[in-house]
């Protein structure tokens, strides 16, 4: 008799210990980025663009019925986080892969872990040379640097009559010193002189210094594997010591933030990127505008990457039938991978895959051409 | 060039000895390393930056607000934090170890509320007004950080060695036992050194965010460490050595890069630092023995 009245409440409480699962047809999906830290200024809009594509996935019935779950993690733009995280996501939440992490560092430790465990690691913002060579579960939709410097140069040495560089660039950081090694070999193939380098530390705010020495140094354009913030400094303190030469930066560059910050002393500028807000396809647009509608400002270059990478795993996922058998499902995945093919708001998007290393297979970079602009007016333009 | 550089020297090395200067007060009068300075700097800025965009409130009355503002931060922090600890006699590791979770809390805060985008003040302002003298050029707001940091270093000493509250403070580093029995308002006092030495930080922090453009919640960290470094080069405690302190930090820094290379720039002057603590483990300024403030 008491065990009679009891069991209801047994029941009931069993029901709420068991966790909330997902419907059975969910595609759960790991996406970890900076959220929170000095790299969250990616981190986030990386996120929102993932967030717009999921959404706009969803509402379309997902994918062959089954909606797509982006199961959320903040890996704050640090090597042992993203460690944990991943850890995290490939055996607690067993998810099918894993979009992230921010950092080119994060991927570099993380990246192994995946690999091992045969999940696919897909970076959308890691842009450093060796990444794929972690193992063939690793993917990017980001064009390395070593890609995308070379069209920049070419095309900024065939507008400006550039004859010998200068070059600024903080050597303590993993992004920005990659940038200046893929500067420095590209200028040596297209045989352009160096006439001064010189280096910054992380924090700094002050640069006039070194901006002296460059000027004295009269270079033809200053070469600039900055981030955006301390980039849009450089620019403010050159202009003020009576540096008139433009600057070519490298990914980091590639911000709006620049032009905001630094106004005039920005113009000229010259940048290469992935993604330009004013390519005219209909993707681009349609992102642009529901991107603007979903959260209320402009969309980067890095949320555009989000967003195409969640369509290509789509595409990916529309080509193969799950079967629930984790592993079986987490290695048909990656093997549809490489094929895919889309137009998304980045423009014509293809995987390429990474060079052989000691007979290692690697992973799969992306096989995009850049954009090339200046800033013109406050604005940036294509350069062609 | 090298005129230039001299000029850049002296503007990076004003830089660190103003947000040296509140620093080295509180290690001087209080006994405390408050390594939550650099949390009051950076927000100080904000606070700035706030009353002159939000509020439309022009320069000059945000800056006396952002720096009192600043000060009432110094004062919670030594109300909540410092005080408890003196009250129970910690040990000087605590209140370190302490203002370091203050700072923690100050830069989440700052980033939650404001984002990790670094933000600055409207161009417009005479941010890019410069002097010309020849080729060399001086911002005018530079000038204005170097002539500022001046006058409150001479002001301070002025305070410190001429009037009753300069005594009473003296009197206080000596041992704050002793200034108490004298009849001296202790923990009033204290207070007060929390308060001028926070509206000084944020000061540092509102003239360095409008001639850099750069506010943002990280922005206190890399300063701190120019800032430990200013202060035990000029002597702890001591106000003249934390101005000369950082303004020698700055000119070797500037003159690592004009002379040497920008790579080996905080090997040379850290490198320095530490021939100079061999030499005089006390400081330029810093009196073996007695404390002085």
């Amino acid at each position: 008799m008491r065990l009679q009245t009891l069991s209801p409440i047994v029941a009931l409480l069993s029901a709420l210990l068991i966790p909330a699962v997902s419907h059975a047809g969910d595609i759960r999906i790991g996406l970890t980025e900076a959220l929170t830290g000095p790299a969250s200024q990616y981190g986030v809009p990386i996120q929102n663009g993932f967030l717009l594509a999921q959404d706009e996935i969803n509402a379309k019935g997902g994918v062959n019925g089954n909606k797509i779950v982006l199961i959320e993690e903040d890996e704050r733009g640090k090597k042992e986080e993203a460690i944990n995280v991943y850890k995290k996501l490939i055996f607690q939440d067993k998810v099918l892969m894993i979009f992230g992490p921010t950092l080119s560092n994060s991927m570099f430790a993380a990246g192994p872990i995946a690999n091992s465990a045969k999940v696919v690691a897909f970076g959308t913002s890691n842009t450093a040379s060796g990444i794929t060579d972690i193992g063939p579960y690793i993917f990017r939709s980001s064009p390395m640097e070593a890609d995308v410097v070379p069209v920049t140069l070419r095309t900024a040495i065939k507008h400006l009559n550039i004859h010998k560089v200068g070059i600024i660039y903080g050597n303590d950081d993993a992004f920005t010193k990659s940038g200046y090694d893929v500067f420095k070999k590209s200028l040596e193939e297209l045989h352009i002189p160096v006439v001064d380098t010189e280096t910054y530390a992380k924090g700094d705010v002050d640069f006039k210094a070194q901006l002296t020495k460059l000027k004295a140094a009269d270079p033809d354009a200053i070469i600039c594997p900055c981030l955006s913030e301390e980039g849009s400094n450089i620019l403010l303190q050159s202009r003020a010591l009576g540096i008139k030469q433009s600057f070519i930066g490298g990914n980091g560059f590639n911000s709006p933030k620049l032009v905001e910050i630094a106004k005039a002393a920005a113009e000229g500028t010259i940048v290469g990127s992935p993604w330009f807000d004013g390519n005219p396809s209909v993707q681009n647009q349609h992102f642009i505008a529901a991107y603007r509608k979903k959260y209320g400002t402009d969309p980067n270059q890095f949320s555009a990457q989000g967003y195409d990478a969640l369509f290509i795993v789509a595409e990916a996922l529309k080509k193969i039938k799950l079967t629930g058998q984790l592993e079986q499902d987490r290695q048909a995945l990656r093997d549809a991978l490489p094929h895919i093919q889309i137009d998304g708001a980045t423009g014509k998007f293809a995987f390429r895959p990474a060079p052989e290393h000691a007979g290692k297979p690697g992973g799969y970079d992306a096989n995009q051409t850049p954009f090339v602009y200046i800033v013109k007016n406050g604005k940036f333009v294509l350069l062609k | 060039m090298l005129a230039q550089q001299i000029v850049n020297a002296i503007s990076l090395g004003s830089v660190y000895a103003l947000f040296a200067l509140g620093f080295t007060l509180v290690f001087g009068i209080l006994g405390v390393i408050n390594l939550s300075h650099g949390g009051i700097f950076m927000l100080g800025a904000y606070a700035a930056l706030l009353l002159t965009t939000w509020f439309d409130l022009s320069l000059w009355i945000a800056l006396p607000a952002a720096m009192v503002f600043s000060g009432l931060v110094g004062l919670l922090i030594d109300v909540l934090i410092l005080k408890r600890l003196r009250q129970r006699g910690a040990p000087h590791l605590m209140p370190m170890i302490a203002t370091i979770g203050a700072a923690i809390l100050m830069t989440s805060l700052a980033q939650g509320v404001f984002g990790s985008e670094a933000r600055r003040f409207p161009l417009e302002w005479f941010n890019d007004e410069t002097l010309k003298l020849g080729t060399i050029t001086i911002p005018l707001l530079q000038a204005g950080i170097t002539t500022l940091a001046l006058v409150l270093m001479v002001l301070m000493m002025w305070v410190l060695k001429r009037t009753r509250l300069g005594q009473a403070l003296r009197a206080i580093a000596e041992s704050p036992r002793s200034a108490a029995l004298l009849g001296i308002p202790v923990e009033r006092l204290f207070h007060l050194t929390s308060f001028i030495a926070a509206a000084l930080g944020g000061t540092a922090g509102i003239l360095i965010g409008l001639s850099f453009n750069a506010i943002s919640p990280f922005m206190g960290q890399p300063m701190l460490h120019k800032g430990i470094a200013a202060i035990i080069l000029g002597g702890l405690g001591d106000v003249r050595g934390a101005v000369l302190g950082g303004l020698f930090l700055g000119i070797t820094e500037v003159f690592a890069v004009t002379f040497l290379s920008s790579e080996y720039r905080d090997a040379l002057s850290f490198g320095l630092l530490f021939l100079m603590l061999l030499w005089r483990p006390q400081g330029l300024f810093g009196a073996s023995a007695t404390r002085s403030a």
